[in-house]
């Protein structure tokens, strides 16, 4: 057991220690085009979570024989920085990073139009500079924001979050001490259009109905981050249009 | 039968924008009936078609358009054009030359070397290789002077202008060659940097405003006080 | 000479079957193919099983070392689950460091115990942080013809409840080994279930031709009191809410099904 008393995360009236109700999300700020030499780029702070994405492409494939005849290739590198967590983590990528990094490619590949670029490949880099839990999430969240910026057709954006249990509460949006003090932690990706779920994970314990109740709950979650993504990609041009407006 | 915007709305991925009947034009789907935006832009329904004409994207080679490109590397029997598409152009020697290509007697980098700026036509694109380009045709060649200037290829449209007008008055008015590439490069050729700069203004305002009307009028008037004052 | 590409026709064929509930080999869309356990296969392993689900061959072995603990849990052993999916096993593997694909096999099957706390971890403390036991537990892939994942889970848990420790007392600040042997203690039997997704319809132990038709997969991680304690979308498709809870509800019988096979009496 740990060597410290650990502290109540959530309280008697289901306040959690940032002040949040059970079911809120942290505050969340997004940016899109960020960056002047990516194609398309976005920054989100969610709670002390920081990520950035950035999208090269579609463009040649290096090395060539990666190449796929019929579709464009997604490749997806997430990343943490070796600044980003208590403990400094090594650069080198972990089992983990390899690991996220195939499921945010998997939970994204399904809203890019990929079979227009064949021979192509559209190279996605998720840097997060600041974790506090729900990194994987708002890494799709943002990922999703920079490949529209960089004008590639996507079928709908893909909003992300998760959701879970703490301290025997369901909990949504957790951050890392929730996480790691509480009994699951379930990250749930959605694109609208279709209804899909493009990326679903779990970890801990949960009855099949609490099960059931979690995952709706991250999806509540993720239904809202899609409205802050929509608004932020309008807020961009919004005052660009309005510019040129007579 | 339903539409879901005004026209010139912006719109985002995944917005709904009509049902049934309507047909999917530039930067849409069509999904189970419905029509869905594919790209960031303005929304337009023209009869029963809606396409989005969108704020950013790159340029994707069409047979017959007229392209500027950088040579970025000569090959065996050719050079490589970067044409700001995902996949790199290719111009054969034997285009150039209008013969086969004899590797004994032909010095490929003085004709044409890396860094170069050409002005090519795209002769043949599919699925499943990379654009071809010509230089045969009169206008198309290798550019010794002037300057170049980038926008989105989304707003090349805008500056040539309905029947040409917006080109052919940049060309009057700063007394300038102005050559358009449909992948978003044009270049500018004038009697003076003066008149090229501010041909190179005109490009920049049009890019800025092109979702306005009356524009035309608004860069000739640009375009007369800016030389009034010189 | 072996080809995993399935032909065009083929994929046509198994997608119309499954549309119409039925599939080429003749299984029902949430039977499981034949499973073969076999345990205590390699003697110089402190524990082991070997796995045919079907025709998929996966063996585990298990070796325990003394080490240091992590530094927040001074208290308890260490459980660390690695998979390899060796180049005889299939056409398409390829030497090398492990790849996405052997990692998050590994990270799956680690998940199901590790959240299950299926082995107990705080009873592998030899010197409360200094000492303590490291389980390691290593998958390989000796042939596969598809789901991977629910053959290299029962196996690691078939290889973990075949494994023996040496006794030991500790005489001066050294582990001293005594004769005899103790199991490793075992608590829970976590189970994964993994269905793919074919012809919009859910289907349970996707064999090889059936992973190359389908849109995504699934893997649900049930606990022997029916508990979720893993679950794992992959593939480059997805699932609609209905299906994901759907899939669930499935997992917890087939859960309870495999685990009858692997936890005797």
């Amino acid at each position: 057991m740990l060597q410290e008393t650990p502290r109540k995360l959530i309280d008697e009236s289901g306040i959690r220690l940032d002040g949040r109700g059970l079911n809120e999300l942290r505050p969340i700020k997004i940016e899109v085009g960020v960056l002047s030499n990516a194609d398309g780029s976005a920054y989100i702070e969610q709670g002390k979570s920081k990520i950035l994405a950035a999208v090269y492409g579609p463009k040649e494939v290096h090395p060539k024989h990666l190449a796929l005849p019929d579709r464009a290739l997604l490749r997806c590198r997430y990343h943490m920085a070796p600044f980003s967590v208590e403990e400094r983590k090594s650069p080198a990528p972990s089992r983990r990073e390899m690991e996220l990094s195939k499921v945010i490619r998997e939970a994204l590949e399904p809203s890019v139009f990929v079979e227009y670029y064949p021979r192509t490949s559209i190279d996605l880099f998720m840097e997060v500079l600041q974790a506090d839990g729900g990194t994987r999430c708002s890494g799709i969240t943002v990922a999703s924001l920079a490949l529209a910026d960089a004008g590639i057709p996507m079928r709908d954006l893909v909003a992300a979050c998760a959701a879970g249990k703490v301290e025997g509460r369901l909990a949504l949006d957790l951050t890392d001490l929730e996480d790691k003090g509480g009994e699951a932690d379930v990250p749930l990706a959605w694109m609208p259009n279709l209804n899909a779920v493009t990326l679903l994970q779990m970890d801990g314990m949960l009855t099949m109905e609490e099960f059931e109740h979690v995952v709706n709950l991250a999806l509540q979650g993720c239904k809202q981050i899609y409205q802050l993504q929509k608004e932020t990609l309008k807020a961009k041009y919004v005052t660009v249009k309005e510019a040129v407006e007579e | 039968m339903p539409t879901f915007y005004e026209r010139r709305q912006l719109v985002t991925p995944g917005d709904l924008l009509a049902e049934d009947d309507y047909v999917a034009g530039e930067n849409t789907y069509k999904d189970d009936g419905k029509i869905y935006a594919n790209r960031v832009g303005l929304v337009d329904y023209e009869d029963r078609k809606v396409h989005v004409v969108a704020l950013k994207a790159f340029y994707i080679p069409y047979v017959g358009d007229m392209v500027i490109g950088k040579v970025v590397e000569v090959s065996l029997s050719g050079w490589m054009v970067n044409v700001k598409a995902p996949y790199p152009a290719l111009l054969r020697a034997s285009d150039v030359l209008d013969r086969p290509f004899r590797p004994q007697e032909d010095d490929l980098p003085s004709i044409f070397d890396v860094g170069d700026l050409i002005i090519a036509k795209i002769v043949a694109y599919d699925r499943t290789r990379d654009p071809l380009l010509t230089v045969r045709e009169p206008g198309l060649g290798k550019i010794t002077r002037g300057q170049l200037v980038e926008i989105t290829p989304t707003k090349i449209p805008r500056v040539i202008g309905r029947k040409g007008s917006m080109i052919n008055m940049l060309k009057q008015e700063t007394g300038c060659h102005v050559t358009v590439g449909q992948n978003g490069l044009i270049f500018v050729s004038g009697k003076t940097p003066e008149d090229e700069r501010l041909a190179v203004m005109a490009i920049r305002k049009i890019e800025q405003e092109a979702h306005t009307s009356g524009l035309t009028d608004r860069v000739t008037e640009m375009i007369r006080r800016e030389k009034g004052g010189v | 000479m072996s080809s995993i590409m399935v032909s065009r026709v083929k994929q046509k064929q198994i997608a119309q079957l499954i549309s119409s509930g039925k599939r080429l080999d003749g299984r029902g869309l949430t039977d499981y193919r034949e499973v073969q356990l076999e345990d205590g296969v390699i003697e110089r392993a402190e524990g082991s099983a070997r796995v045919r689900l079907g025709k998929t061959e996966v063996m585990v072995g298990i070796k325990i070392e003394v080490g240091e603990p992590f530094p927040d849990v001074p208290n308890e052993g260490v459980l660390t689950v690695n998979a390899e999916l060796v180049p005889l096993a299939s056409p398409t593997f390829e030497p090398g460091p492990p790849d996405e694909n052997s990692i998050e096999l590994a990270r799956v099957v680690d998940r199901g115990i590790r959240e299950s706390k299926a082995v107990a971890l705080e009873k592998l403390c030899v010197e409360p942080g200094k000492k303590v036991f490291i389980v390691f537990v290593d998958i390989y892939v000796l042939n596969h013809d598809g789901n991977l994942i629910d053959a290299s889970a029962i196996a690691s848990l078939a290889a973990l409840l075949n494994t023996k420790m040496f006794k030991y007392e500790v005489k001066e600040g050294e582990v001293k080994i005594k004769p005899g042997y103790t199991s490793l203690p075992v608590r829970n039997y976590p189970m994964a279930v993994t269905f793919a997704k074919i012809s919009d319809k859910l289907v349970v132990d996707p064999w090889l031709e059936e992973e190359q038709v389908m849109d995504a997969r699934l893997t649900v991680t049930v606990e022997k009191d029916g508990k979720v304690c893993a679950v794992q979308k992959g593939g480059y498709g997805y699932f609609t809410m209905q299906q994901v809870l759907e899939a669930a509800k499935i997992a917890r019988e087939k859960a309870e099904e495999l685990r009858k096979l692997v936890v005797k009496g």
